[in-house]
C-alpha cells in the first residue's frame, strides 16, 4: 500500500494515477489528486516527508521518542539541536538526523519530560510537534475557494499545512497549538465568507497520529463509535442474513420430510411435483449458502490457506456436504444402488446458516454488552477545559491543556485533566473512578483527578498530569492490557484448541468410515448425517469465548470499583490465597498522626491546652507538631505567635506565648524543668498502650495536661479485617513501629499476628517467611515504601495514592485508600474464576458429550441419533450461553455494600 | 468386505492423513519483517477470516509495529491480542490500526482473535 500524498488516502500500488517528481514515484487515489500534484509538487512532498513523531516506552525506563523537526534547513541546524537537547538532564541520547528531519531522543522519563524536550528544541530555534484538527467548512463552491482558503490558512502563522477536500467539506489543518487555536483558525476561515464546524481533532503532544495506533484508541470516543457502529452493522446484516434463511428453510423442511408431516399424496416420495420441488429446493439453498452463509466459505478459505481450521470451516465443510449429496440425489438418483438413498439434505443446508447466523447475531449483542465496563471509562473524559491563558479565561480541547496550565472549574463541571489545586475549595465526586460514592472535600493543595466531578465549589488548579499520563487514561491502558492478559487456565484450553478443529473433522471422518461400514442400512445415508451431525455441533467458538469473555468483564466490573486488576494470572492467583500481609501505615490506618485525645489537670481547659501547645507548634515543623495544629484549627481556636521558640532534641520543643512559657514533650522535659507530672504519668502510660503517642504540656511552670497524637485507623479497616478472616484468610500485620504500639493497633482492628519493629527493606524478608511456611500470601501496602514486598508476595495489593494508579510493583491496584478494596478485590477474583470454571465446565462438557452422541456412540445401546437440525441449535447458542453467563458477573456486588443497606 | 466398503475405508483413512499432515504436521513459512528507518520494523497484515501473513518473523529488540487491516465486518476478528505483550486492539473495519511494542526476548509468541479462532504467530529471533 502507497499514500496519496494529496489526500492522504491509502491507495493501491498498482494506482493507474502516478506521477514521477525528483525520481520518486507517486500513487494517487483518483484524477483530481494527480492533477493538484502535478501543479505544486514541491508542496506534497514536503509535506509527505513530515513524518509523525512515534513514542515508545521500553521495560528499563527508558523513554524514546521521534520528533519530527520543523523548518531544518541547514546540517549544522541538527548539531545545534543536538546539543541542545543534551543539556536537559536525563536524556541518555539525542540524535538529530537532518535528511529526515526528525529527532531521535532516548531520555529518562522520570527526569525530564516531553514537553521540556519540545521547549528545549524550541530553545535552539526550531519548531516540533503538530496538532491536528478537521473542520467541516460549508459554503465552498469551487476549486478556487478551496485553494483560497489553503493559501490563507497556510500563511497563517502556526500552521503547518492545510488540506481542503471540496468533496467531503473537510479540511485537515496541522498546526502548533501554543501558536494558533480552533477559535483563530474558525475567525480566519469565518472571515473569508465561509462557516466552519467542527468535526474532530486530535492533538498530540508529538504531532503523532495517535488515532491510528492501538494505543491512541484509548481516550477519544471516535474510534470507540466507529467500532460500535461496525457491531451494528454486522450485526443488522447478520440478522438480515438469518431471516432471509429462516424464511427459506420453512418450506425446505416442510418438503424435507413429506411422509413424516403427513402431507398430500402429490407431494410424496416419488412424484414428479416432489421432484421438481426439491429441485428448487435445492436452488434456493445456493443464496442462502453463498450469500447469507458466505462469510463461512470466506473464513474457511482464509483459514485453510493458513493452514489453519476454526469453525467457519467446520461449518462450510457441513453444510457443502448436505448440499452437495442432496444434489447429486435429486439430479442423479440412479447412481445410488437404492432409491431410498436419494435423499435431500436442503434443510441442514437452511437451517444452519439461519441458526449459527442467530447465534452470531446474539453473541454480538451480548459481547457488546461485556465490554461496556472499558467503554465507559473511556467516555469519561472530558471535552474541554476551561484555561486561564494570558489573563483570560478560554475554552480549549481537553488535549490542548498541558502541563501547569491554570485550569477553572465551576460546580457541576467535569475536571479534565489530573492536576492540585491552587485556589478554592470543593465537594469532588470521585466515584467514577474511586469507586467511593462519598463526595470528597478538596482544598487547596490537594490533587484532583481527571474525569471526576466538582459539585459544590469553583476552584482552580494546575494541571501536573495531561494526555496518557492522566489517571484516567492509566487506568484504561491497564485494564485493557489486564482483558488481554491470559490466565494460567486459558493457556491450557488454548492447547486444547489449537488441535481442537482438525480433531473434528478427523472424527467425522471416522464416524462417517465406521456407519459405512458397520451401520444399519441405509448405511451411506446414516453415514453422512452423522458426520454432518460431528462438524456442527463441535463449537470451538465457546470453548476459546470461556475464558477471555470472564476476564474481560470481571476486570472492567474492579476497575468500575475503583480495583484495578493487572492481569488474569493475578486474578487466579488472589481467590488461592491463604495468608493477607497488610502494612500498618497507610494501609490499616490514615497515615498521618491526629489529635486524639487531651488530658486536663490542675485547672485548664481543654480548649487552653490545645490553643498554647498548637501556638507553640506553629514555630516547629514536626509531623505531630501539624497534628496538634490542624486538631485546634478544627476547634476553630485562634492561633498565637509563638517568642523565643527553642525545639530541646529527645526532649520536645518550648516557647512563650501570649507571655507564659509553654512546654510541650515527654516526661522527661518536665522532670528537668522540676515540673511535677502527678497523675498524669498514669495516664501517659495509658494512652502510649493504645498505640498513641502522649506528650506533656505544662504552662507557666505548672502541668497542664497531655495532648496525644496517634495515626488513626481507617474507619472501615476493622469491618474489612473481619471479613478477611470470615473469609478463612490470616490476617497479618507487619510494621516498622515497636510493638507496644503495633499490639494496640492490632487489639483495635482485630489482627492476631503481628510482625513489629521490621525495617522497611526487611518486609519483603519477612513476606517470604510466610512463604516459606507454605502459604499463599498477598502483601497489601503502598505502592513507594512498599515495593520489593509487594513484588515478592504472590500477590501485591498496592494502595493507591491519589493520581498514580500505574504501580509497577503491584498486581492490584486499589485506587480507593480502603481495605474494603482488599475484600472486594479477591470476592471478585473468586467470582471471576467461579465463572471461567463454569463456562469452561459448559464448553468442554457440550463439546466433549455432543461430539459422541453426534458420532451416534448411543445408537447401538439406547437407537440415539442427533439430528444435525439440533445439533445445529445446540452449536449456534452454546456461545450465547458462554457470553450470557459472564454477563452475570455484571452483577457482582461486594458482599458488604449488601451489609450495610 | 464389498468393493465400495474398501474404497471408503481407505479413503477415510488417507483423508484423516492428509487432514493431520496439514493442519498440524507441515508448517507455513513465515514472512520476515524488513526493518526501515530508526530500526522499526513494521508489516501490514491482512484481517479477513484469518491473518495473512500469519507468521512474521521479527529481530529481537527492535521496535515492532504490526497494521493490521481488517477487511471483513465479520465480529470474530475484531480484536487482536498479543497476549504476552499485554497488547490488544480493536480493528475498525477497512481501517489501518496498528500495534507497537519491542519483543526483547527471542521465542514464539501467539498473536490471536478475542475468542482464538484466527492465530497468527511473531516469531522473535
Amino acid at each position: 500500500m502507497a499514500k496519496d500524498v494529496v489526500c492522504g488516502m491509502e491507495v493501491d500500488n498498482d494506482s493507474p494515477y502516478q506521477s514521477t517528481y525528483k525520481d520518486k514515484t507517486f500513487k494517487f487515489c483518483s484524477e483530481n489528486c494527480k492533477t493538484k500534484f502535478d501543479e505544486n509538487p514541491e508542496k506534497y512532498v514536503a509535506r509527505h516527508q513530515d513524518s509523525p513523531a512515534t513514542y515508545q516506552i521500553t521495560t528499563n525506563g527508558i523513554e524514546k521518542i521521534q520528533l519530527p523537526i520543523v523548518d531544518m534547513h541547514c546540517a549544522s541546524c541538527a548539531t545545534t539541536i543536538e546539543k541542545e537537547l543534551r543539556k536537559l538532564p536525563g536524556i541518555k541520547k539525542a540524535v538529530v538526523n537532518g535528511a529526515t528531519e526528525n529527532a531521535y531522543v532516548e531520555y529518562e522519563g522520570s527526569e525530564v519530560s516531553v514537553s521540556k524536550i519540545i521547549d528545549s528544541i524550541k530553545k535552539s530555534g526550531y519548531r516540533t510537534g503538530y496538532a491536528k484538527l478537521r473542520l467541516h467548512i460549508s459554503g465552498m463552491h469551487c476549486n478556487s475557494c478551496v485553494s483560497q482558503i489553503e493559501e490563507e490558512l497556510e500563511g497563517t502563522s502556526g500552521i503547518l499545512s492545510a488540506s481542503i477536500d471540496l468533496g467531503t467539506e473537510a479540511a485537515l489543518v496541522k498546526y502548533i497549538p501554543s501558536k494558533v487555536d480552533y477559535p483563530a483558525l474558525k475567525n480566519i476561515i469565518e472571515r473569508m465568507g465561509y462557516q466552519v464546524s467542527e468535526i474532530s481533532h486530535k492533538y498530540d503532544e508529538n504531532g503523532s497520529d495517535t488515532q491510528n495506533t492501538a494505543e491512541g484508541n484509548q481516550g477519544s470516543s471516535d474510534p470507540v463509535d466507529e467500532n460500535e457502529q461496525a457491531r451494528n452493522r454486522e450485526y443488522k446484516s447478520l440478522m438480515w442474513k438469518f431471516i432471509f434463511s429462516a424464511v427459506i428453510s420453512i418450506p425446505v423442511m416442510i418438503f424435507s420430510y413429506p411422509d413424516f408431516l403427513g402431507l398430500p399424496d402429490q407431494f410424496q416420495r416419488g412424484t414428479d411435483l416432489l421432484y421438481w420441488i426439491w429441485f428448487s429446493m435445492g436452488v434456493v439453498t445456493l443464496p442462502v449458502m453463498f450469500w447469507a452463509g458466505s462469510h463461512f466459505y470466506t473464513g474457511a478459505w482464509a483459514a485453510f490457506k493458513n493452514r489453519s481450521a476454526n469453525m467457519h470451516t467446520l461449518i462450510a465443510v457441513g453444510i457443502t456436504a448436505a448440499w452437495l449429496y442432496s444434489t447429486v440425489a435429486v439430479l442423479f438418483p440412479e447412481i445410488f444402488p437404492n432409491e431410498a438413498l436419494a435423499e435431500v439434505f436442503y434443510d441442514v443446508t437452511a437451517v444452519v446458516v439461519a441458526l449459527v447466523n442467530l447465534g452470531l447475531a446474539l453473541e454480538i449483542k451480548a459481547k457488546g454488552r461485556s465490554s461496556e465496563a472499558i467503554k465507559k471509562l473511556m467516555g469519561l473524559q472530558a471535552k474541554t477545559a476551561r484555561v486561564v491563558r494570558d489573563g483570560k479565561e478560554q475554552d480549549i480541547p481537553v488535549e490542548e491543556v498541558v502541563l501547569d496550565d491554570i485550569i477553572v472549574v465551576r460546580p457541576g463541571e467535569k475536571i479534565p485533566v489530573d492536576g492540585e489545586i491552587v485556589e478554592g475549595s470543593s465537594a469532588i465526586d470521585e466515584s467514577m473512578i474511586t469507586g467511593e460514592s462519598i463526595p470528597v472535600e478538596k482544598h487547596k493543595g490537594d490533587e484532583v483527578i481527571g474525569a471526576t466531578i466538582n459539585k459544590t465549589g469553583s476552584f482552580k488548579f494546575q494541571a501536573t498530569k495531561v494526555g496518557k499520563d492522566t489517571a484516567l487514561a492509566q487506568i484504561v491502558q491497564m485494564v485493557e492490557e489486564a482483558q488481554s492478559s491470559k490466565t494460567p487456565i486459558q493457556r491450557v484450553v488454548d492447547k486444547v484448541s489449537g488441535y481442537f478443529v482438525p480433531a473434528v473433522i478427523i472424527l467425522a471422518i471416522a464416524a462417517f468410515v465406521v456407519w459405512y461400514l458397520i451401520g444399519p442400512a441405509p448405511a451411506l445415508i446414516y453415514a453422512l448425517v452423522v458426520a454432518v451431525t460431528v462438524l456442527i455441533i463441535a463449537c470451538p467458538c465457546a470453548l476459546g469465548l470461556a475464558t477471555p469473555i470472564s476476564l474481560m468483564v470481571g476486570v472492567g466490573k474492579g476497575a468500575e470499583n475503583g480495583i484495578l486488576i493487572r492481569s488474569g494470572e493475578a486474578l487466579e492467583t488472589a481467590q488461592k490465597l491463604d495468608t493477607i500481609v497488610l502494612d500498618k501505615t497507610g494501609t490499616i490506618t490514615e497515615g498521618q498522626p491526629k489529635l486524639t485525645d487531651i488530658v486536663t489537670a490542675n485547672g485548664f481547659s481543654e480548649d487552653e491546652i490545645l490553643n498554647m501547645s498548637a501556638s507553640v507548634e506553629r514555630a516547629s515543623e514536626h509531623p505531630l507538631g501539624e497534628a496538634i495544629i490542624k486538631g485546634a484549627e478544627e476547634r476553630e481556636l485562634t492561633l498565637l505567635n509563638p517568642i523565643n521558640f527553642n525545639a530541646v532534641p529527645g526532649h520536645g520543643v518550648e516557647a512563650e506565648v501570649d507571655g507564659r512559657k509553654v512546654l510541650l514533650g515527654n516526661v522527661k522535659m518536665m522532670r528537668d524543668n522540676g515540673i511535677d507530672t502527678g497523675n498524669l504519668l498514669d495516664q501517659s502510660t495509658k494512652l502510649a498502650d493504645e498505640g498513641k503517642t502522649p506528650m506533656f504540656v505544662a504552662i507557666g511552670g505548672k502541668a497542664a495536661g497531655i495532648v496525644a497524637v496517634a495515626d488513626t485507623v481507617k474507619t472501615d479497616s476493622k469491618e474489612a479485617i473481619a471479613q478477611l478472616k470470615n473469609m478463612g484468610l490470616e490476617v497479618v500485620m507487619i510494621t516498622g513501629d515497636n510493638q507496644r504500639t503495633a499490639d494496640a493497633i492490632a487489639r483495635q482492628v482485630g489482627v492476631d499476628r503481628v510482625m513489629a519493629e521490621v525495617l522497611p527493606e526487611d518486609k519483603a524478608l519477612n513476606v517470604q517467611k510466610l512463604q516459606n511456611e507454605g502459604k499463599r500470601v498477598a502483601m497489601v501496602g503502598d505502592g513507594i515504601n512498599d515495593a520489593p514486598a509487594l513484588a515478592q508476595a504472590d500477590i501485591g495489593l498496592a494502595i493507591g495514592t491519589g493520581t498514580d494508579v500505574a504501580i509497577e510493583a503491584s498486581d492490584i491496584t486499589l485506587i480507593k485508600g480502603s481495605l474494603k478494596g482488599v475484600v472486594l478485590a479477591i470476592q471478585l477474583s473468586k467470582a471471576t474464576m467461579r465463572n471461567i470454571k463454569q463456562n469452561l465446565f459448559g464448553a468442554f462438557a457440550y463439546n466433549t458429550a455432543g461430539l459422541p452422541v453426534a458420532a451416534g456412540l448411543l445408537y447401538p445401546f439406547f437407537g440415539i441419533l442427533l439430528s444435525p437440525l439440533i445439533a445445529a441449535a445446540a452449536m449456534a447458542f452454546s456461545s450465547v450461553t458462554v457470553v450470557t453467563n459472564a454477563n452475570r458477573l455484571r452483577k457482582f456486588q461486594p458482599k458488604f455494600s449488601k451489609a450495610n443497606k | 468386505m464389498t468393493l465400495d466398503e474398501i474404497f471408503v475405508l481407505i479413503g477415510g483413512i488417507l483423508l484423516i492423513a492428509l487432514v493431520a499432515w496439514y493442519f498440524w504436521f507441515s508448517s507455513s513459512e513465515g514472512t520476515r519483517v524488513q526493518s526501515g528507518t530508526g530500526g522499526l520494523q513494521e508489516a501490514l497484515i491482512k484481517v479477513k477470516g484469518g491473518y495473512s501473513p500469519n507468521v512474521i518473523v521479527v529481530d529481537a529488540g527492535k521496535p515492532v509495529r504490526l497494521n493490521f487491516l481488517r477487511e471483513e465486518t465479520a465480529a470474530c476478528s475484531e480484536q487482536v491480542i498479543f497476549p504476552d505483550f499485554g497488547k490488544q486492539a480493536t480493528l475498525t473495519p477497512h481501517k489501518t490500526i496498528s500495534v507497537e511494542f519491542i519483543p526483547d526476548t527471542p521465542g514464539e509468541y501467539e498473536f490471536q482473535c478475542a475468542m482464538g479462532m484466527l492465530r497468527g504467530k511473531l516469531i522473535v529471533e
